[in-house]
């Protein structure tokens, strides 16, 4: 029987979920005897071909493109894990949420105190997402199955939530995992 | 600084001797005075008061009536509850906007009149209606609106707005309100006459631990809705240590859809304040103090005037009923427009001049309330009920109702009815019995216990209206068949999304959530997913809230989920796609699409 495959993405994150993945050490080598990973940062596969089992979701959505990523999960995903806080609330990205788009844009590319842009453009290749009115939680654009506080969660709760799923069992953490104060 | 503001400011400070446990009085009189308290008049009154600026401002911003900018020399609040709305205040509230050529929030160019909307102020049976500064008008119409406008224009005078009285005290001419008491039903017990001074003699007849006595055998129990036995709150309360001990009487009735309280002050004022001499006399202690509702600022020249009759009958004040050494007088504090308030130790910060936060329950208010001294904090028909209690003996009032729940209760009814007002009834009485009463017409679901009640439906109509099954402070709302049950569901959400002090977390972020979930829902972009999320957190929110306000905010949603779940579900479908319906795509590009003056590739792709 073959394993069952996982699919992992950072929108907008800060890649420090992915980090904390990795973090579970020599651990990886048990994890990839239970899964084959696919669509994801950590191999490079940027399609979906196969259902996957699980994905693991890091950062909130920002632009068109996290739509469109968070999309094709949902749809190719039995089960989403929404890790880490941007995912889940979006976190420090979204204290843009207070300031209008276009503000946004002027402080970043025109008038922000350390920009250096002589030819007075906003960046807009066909190519370069556009930006969302503001950052959403990802619960609130698909259903998400369960949520993985943390920033970042450590290895050992991603270890744990993860082997818990795999073998079907039910996902609850022990409190030392999800406290952080 | 202006010289004049400086003057006025520091002429009110010194009305309470630079106290600063009377900010809260002092910021309602710069208020009344100058029509705000702004930075110099803050700035000004902490130097009076000796107290920190931030004192001041957290204070003023917090409560409704009282403003930080310029608001116009006539303030109209259109009461804005469930009741109101379903008797036409939107209504009222187009005339008003038309008319004064503004919308809510707004104060008019010339700066004479504001237009505001405010939570329930106790006049549902006579809906819609509104404040004028301290003026009520009832039973408005787009008609009304427009007159009133008018008048206003003329003269700036809300008084000379009230054009006839309302029936019993309430055409008194310290009162000369337009409101009436509608009482269709009057009990034994606090509706049936009374006289003067018999309880107090009666009661101070005996000693104080025989007056506990008599009020535990008589099983009284808190009318404020939670039914702590009084008797018990008394004996905590004398047994504590202090120097000082306080009776505290909640006139804060803004539990919406509650006026219960509003027909008692006004028609047997006499029998509340003996109550709280009784108390007084019961606990040691030698100073009352009544705090009373914002909204009702209209009654308080007759209470004052019915305190100084009492004190020149020696019912009141020094060696009442000529026994010495027993002293004890009352004080009215006049609150400013907030519902958390009437939880007792949020009522208790605000007697103290602070913002009207709720304190950390223990210690209770027995053991340290007021000033940190042993307090009493009883409702008012509680105090009431003592008072005919000694009247007329604890045999006779626990001989009404049944044993759990001795006594009469006194409902304030509203909504789909043909007879709203208040009813005092035998505790224990069905609430078929009480929706056949008040001419309910083909009721659908009755609102029992004002927004922080629950929600029942036919099912339960055969229950009682008792502390062992339906407990109630006295709001009762009717709803008929022709209803959208959910609608009232989201009015009391918003409500206490308003009302929320913001203190703790689960109250302040979680009734948002709900309400936004709950709008979701009623948008029809609800998924079957997100009655469960109701329903946990709702329970997350009664669990981890610190006061009352957030240990019950959730019932609304609690209990229509529970009676009316068909509701809930009717509105709520699985998505087609893997989208969430309520999420707006087109919404959330259409910003960016415009700077950019492009469309999204990749979703087009």
């Amino acid at each position: 029987m073959s394993k069952p495959k996982i699919a992992t993405t950072s929108m907008c994150g800060c890649f420090g979920c992915h980090m904390s993945i990795l973090d579970i050490d020599e651990r990886i080598l048990d994890l990839i005897e239970l899964v084959d990973f696919h669509k994801s940062p950590v191999d490079d596969i940027k399609e979906f071909t196969d259902r996957c089992a699980v994905g693991l979701i890091e950062g909130g959505v920002s632009n068109d493109e996290n739509v469109h990523v968070l999309q094709s999960f949902r749809e190719n995903c039995d089960m989403l894990i929404a890790v880490g806080g941007c995912a889940i609330n979006g976190d420090i990205p979204s204290m843009r949420n207070k300031v209008p788009l276009r503000e946004c844009l002027d402080e970043a590319y025109l008038h922000g105190p350390t920009v250096h842009n002589p030819d007075g453009l906003i960046p807009n290749d066909p190519e370069i997402p556009l930006l969302l009115d503001r950052v959403y939680p990802c619960n609130e654009v698909v259903k998400i199955d369960a949520f993985l506080p943390g920033c970042p969660p450590s290895a050992d709760t991603i270890w744990t939530a993860l082997v818990a799923v795999l073998n079907g069992e039910p996902l609850e953490l022990p409190y030392e995992l999800i406290k952080y104060d | 600084m202006d010289e004049s503001l400086e003057q006025a400011v520091s002429e009110i400070c010194d009305q309470y001797n630079n106290d600063p446990t009377r900010l809260v009085d002092v910021a309602r009189a710069v208020q009344a005075r100058l029509g705000h308290v702004g930075n110099a008049a803050m700035d000004a009154i902490a130097g009076n008061l000796g107290i920190h600026r931030v004192e001041v401002e957290s204070c003023v911003s917090f409560y409704s009536f009282l403003s930080t900018e310029p608001k116009g020399e006539v303030v109209i609040r259109l009461c804005d509850d469930i009741i109101d709305e379903m008797k036409g205040s939107s209504r009222v509230a187009r005339a008003f906007r038309k008319e004064l050529g503004i919308d809510f929030g707004e104060t008019t160019p010339d700066g004479r009149i504001s237009l505001e909307w405010t939570p329930c102020i106790g006049m549902c049976d006579q809906a819609p209606a509104a404040l004028v500064n301290d003026v009520v008008l009832t039973w408005l119409s787009s008609d009304a609106a427009r007159r009133i406008v008018r008048e206003l224009r003329e003269h700036m005078d809300p008084q000379k707005l009230v054009h006839s009285f309302g029936d019993g005290n309430n055409a008194h001419e310290l009162v000369r309100a337009m409101v009436d008491n509608n009482i269709r039903k009057a009990g034994p017990v606090v509706l049936a006459p009374v006289t003067q001074g018999d309880a107090l003699h009666k009661a101070l007849s005996m000693s104080p631990a025989e007056v506990i006595r008599e009020v535990k055998t008589a099983r009284l129990r808190g009318r404020g809705g939670a039914g702590f036995p009084t008797g018990m709150k008394w004996d905590f309360t004398r047994g504590s240590d202090g120097d000082r001990k306080y009776v505290v009487c909640n006139a804060d009735e803004g539990e919406p859809g509650t006026f219960k309280d509003r027909v008692i002050l006004t028609e047997r004022a006499e029998l509340l304040f003996e109550g709280m001499v009784i108390a007084g006399y019961a606990v040691g202690a030698e100073t009352g103090i009544l705090y009373l509702r914002g909204e009702y600022a209209y009654l308080r020249a007759y209470l004052e005037h019915v305190l100084d009759d009492m004190r020149e009958k020696g019912l009141l004040g020094k060696g009442i009923c000529g026994r010495q050494p027993f002293d004890f007088d009352i004080r009215i504090q006049m609150g400013a427009g907030s519902y958390v308030c009437g939880e007792e130790t949020a009522l208790l910060s605000s007697c103290e001049g602070k913002r009207g936060d709720p304190k950390t329950r223990p210690p209770f208010p027995a053991q340290k309330g007021y000033l940190a001294q042993p307090t009493v904090v009883n409702n008012v028909e509680t105090l009431c009920c003592a008072a005919r209690i000694f009247e007329k003996g604890s045999g006779w009032f626990a001989e009404i109702g049944p044993h759990g729940s001795p006594g009469t209760k006194l409902l304030s009814i509203s909504g789909d009815c043909s007879k709203p007002g208040v009813y005092e009834l035998p505790m224990g009485v069905s609430l078929a019995d009480v929706l056949d009463l008040c001419g309910a017409r083909d009721p659908k679901a009755v609102q029992i216990g004002g927004a922080s009640g629950r929600m029942v439906g036919e099912d339960d109509f055969e229950r009682s209206v008792s502390y062992d099954d339906l407990a109630t402070g006295g709001a009762l709302m009717v709803f008929s068949h022709k209803r959208d049950i959910l609608k009232p569901v989201r009015k009391f959400m918003e409500f206490f999304v308003e009302e929320s002090c913001g203190y703790c977390t689960p109250c302040r972020v979680g009734n948002k959530l709900l309400l936004q979930c709950l709008e979701r829902i009623m948008a029809g972009k609800g998924v079957p997913e997100d009655i469960e999320y109701l329903e946990r957190l709702s329970e997350n929110i009664v669990t981890a809230s610190r006061c009352g306000l957030g240990q019950t905010s959730p019932n609304p949603i609690r209990t229509s989920l529970k009676s009316f779940r068909v509701a809930y579900e009717d509105m709520v479908q699985e998505p087609e796609g893997a989208l969430r319906p309520s999420f707006d795509l087109g919404a959330a590009l259409a910003e960016a699409e415009k700077i950019a003056g492009r469309g999204s590739t990749i979703l087009n792709e």
